[in-house]
């Protein structure tokens, strides 16, 4: 099986872009990540790209094409979607591809263009993840849906808004130093308490943010990397995917992600790793409360006893093992399909030394990235590892 | 437009009749379906719903989509009928008199804004 490897990595800044289009986002990332590679052209075998809501918010379906142009290349390109999971299934299945011996080298990377739609427009854009028929016909938003999980959660668990604005406090507080993030602002967990309710239990700082923004990696091979003596020091060690019933309704677990359990235990298994083996992590806060579901998905914490890390110190940047030190789709910014390979791009640039908050784990070796879809009905799981 | 399955099992919900889908083994589901979602038995029959369940979480929407703007702020819950579970929008109490555990009949209704059928759960008096 061929090893994978990261050649290039590139993001636009995430925010609002009402008015720039989707395929120019993409070309920018795309772009960075392709002059970082140093590869040529013609090498590109194929170019994966996730995107959730093209048709709606740009009447543009059969986006593959139109980025893969769009980014300078002329080869197959295909989309994904899968929520706000498009990008990461799209990465996984550029991973797949390479070990298989079907690529060499491969654009992975999402993009979404949110902001030209109106605040209602969004909601319902955002809606189409959960089940129509059960879900949305019964006035179920996005927050909505995670605001039913916080409850059950609440409910099941203990803890409280309190233990979730922690969440949000330590997310704004890493993306201060990142560049690319949308919110560089400091908040405090009385402004998290005070905000907005959108959805009850979750509050306006509960929430990622409306973001447009795109993100793109450069996979190669191995021996690709090794015969034309690439600098690509991070390698692809681990992929996982697990799946859910799409309606909270039909779930086992309300409180709880099994679809993230199964793509961590699957990833952890491919890059015989344990969770105790995981240096820095980026998670998927679309919510704070999704941020607690995935630590405890991921093996970091048994459930029930994630809530509290951020307010105890153990995900924050001077913790044991930070998490979301990107801001996280909280205050970094949330361009669903853009997000899953943008966490790549952090955790890459956190292992390779050159994130702005690098010096928060120097030390660094093996990093997890957990992107869900919907209400983590779907979920991927990446572990990237320093070659030695 | 209608949705063939769906559309059937919401009018019979208006008409007190509702019912769900189950499989031999007892594992419930909703139409359209033409297997169990839990071990994929096609031997589904029209089982009648309870009439009373009982709310296991809710939440009140302030940010609704457009389909739901002049209904907003509202109560959207799930609640357990047995083996089966509905997502409806609760009416005729109260945000502040909604809580976990409260029983709940499932009715259809009028959503304001788009003049469409909605399902809806409706307090029981205990
Ligand atoms: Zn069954």
């Amino acid at each position: 099986m061929n090893d994978v490897r990261i050649a290039g990595v590139g993001l636009t800044k995430f925010g609002r872009y009402p008015e720039r289009t989707g395929r120019d986002l993409f070309a920018e990332a795309a772009l960075a990540a392709r002059d970082e590679a140093g590869i040529s052209r013609g090498d590109y075998d194929e170019v994966h790209y996730g995107n959730f809501m093209g048709e709606l918010a740009e009447g543009q379906g059969h986006q593959g094409p139109v980025v893969a142009e769009a980014a300078g290349l002329d080869c197959p390109a295909t989309r994904y979607e899968s929520a706000c999971a498009s990008a990461g299934v799209a990465f996984r299945q550029a991973v797949q591809t390479i070990r298989g011996g079907g690529a060499d080298v491969v654009l992975v990377g999402g993009m979404e263009r949110m902001n030209n739609l109106g605040t209602s427009e969004v909601t319902r854009s955002l809606a189409i993840a959960a089940d129509e028929l059960f879900e949305v016909r019964a006035g179920v938003t996005f927050p909505g849906a995670y605001a039913l999980m916080a409850r059950a959660y609440f409910d099941e668990f203990g803890g409280d808004n309190e233990d979730l604005a922690h969440i949000a406090v330590k997310n704004h507080a890493n993306a201060m130093t990142n560049e690319y993030a949308q919110f560089h602002r400091e908040i405090t967990v009385e402004d998290a308490l005070e905000s907005p309710v959108v959805a009850d239990p979750l509050t306006l700082y509960d929430a990622c943010p409306i973001t447009d923004g795109a993100s793109a990696v450069v996979l190669v091979s191995g021996d690709y990397a090794d015969e034309n003596g690439l600098d690509a020091p991070v390698r692809v060690a681990g992929s996982g995917q697990g799946g859910d019933k799409a309606a909270l309704q039909d779930r086992e677990y309300l409180a709880q992600t099994p679809a993230a359990t199964k793509a961590a235990e699957m990833a952890y298994a491919d890059a015989a790793i344990t969770p105790d083996d995981v240096d820095v992590a980026e998670v998927h806060d679309c919510f704070t409360i999704a941020e607690v579901l995935a630590l405890e998905s991921l093996g970091f914490y048994e459930p029930g006893e994630g809530i509290g890390a951020a307010a105890r110190g153990e995900t924050t940047r001077d913790g044991d093992r930070p998490v979301n030190l990107s801001g996280g789709l909280k205050a970094k910014g949330h361009p669903v399909g853009a997000t899953g390979t943008a966490q790549v791009v952090e955790m890459t640039k956190l292992l390779r030394g050159d994130h702005a908050n690098s010096d928060a784990v120097p030390d660094a070796r093996v990093g997890v990235t957990h992107n869900a879809g919907g209400t983590v009905a779907s979920a991927v799981v990446h572990v990237l590892e320093v070659m030695n | 437009m209608a949705d063939a399955g769906y559309d059937d099992w919401v009018a019979a919900i208006a008409d007190g009749e509702g019912y769900y889908l189950a499989c031999p083994d007892g594992h419930g589901s909703l139409p359209p379906r033409r297997s169990c979602p839990h071990c994929a038995s096609d031997e589904l029959t029209e089982e009648p719903l309870a009439e009373t369940g009982e709310i296991v979480t809710f939440t009140e929407v302030h940010v609704p989509a457009p389909s739901f703007a002049d209904e907003a702020p509202y109560v959207t819950a799930i609640a357990s009928f047995g083996s089966v579970r509905l997502t409806g929008v609760v009416r005729d109490v109260p945000r502040s008199d909604v809580e976990l555990g409260m029983a709940v009949t499932p009715d259809v209704d009028v959503n304001a804004t788009t003049g469409e059928q909605v399902l809806v759960f409706r307090p029981v008096d205990e």
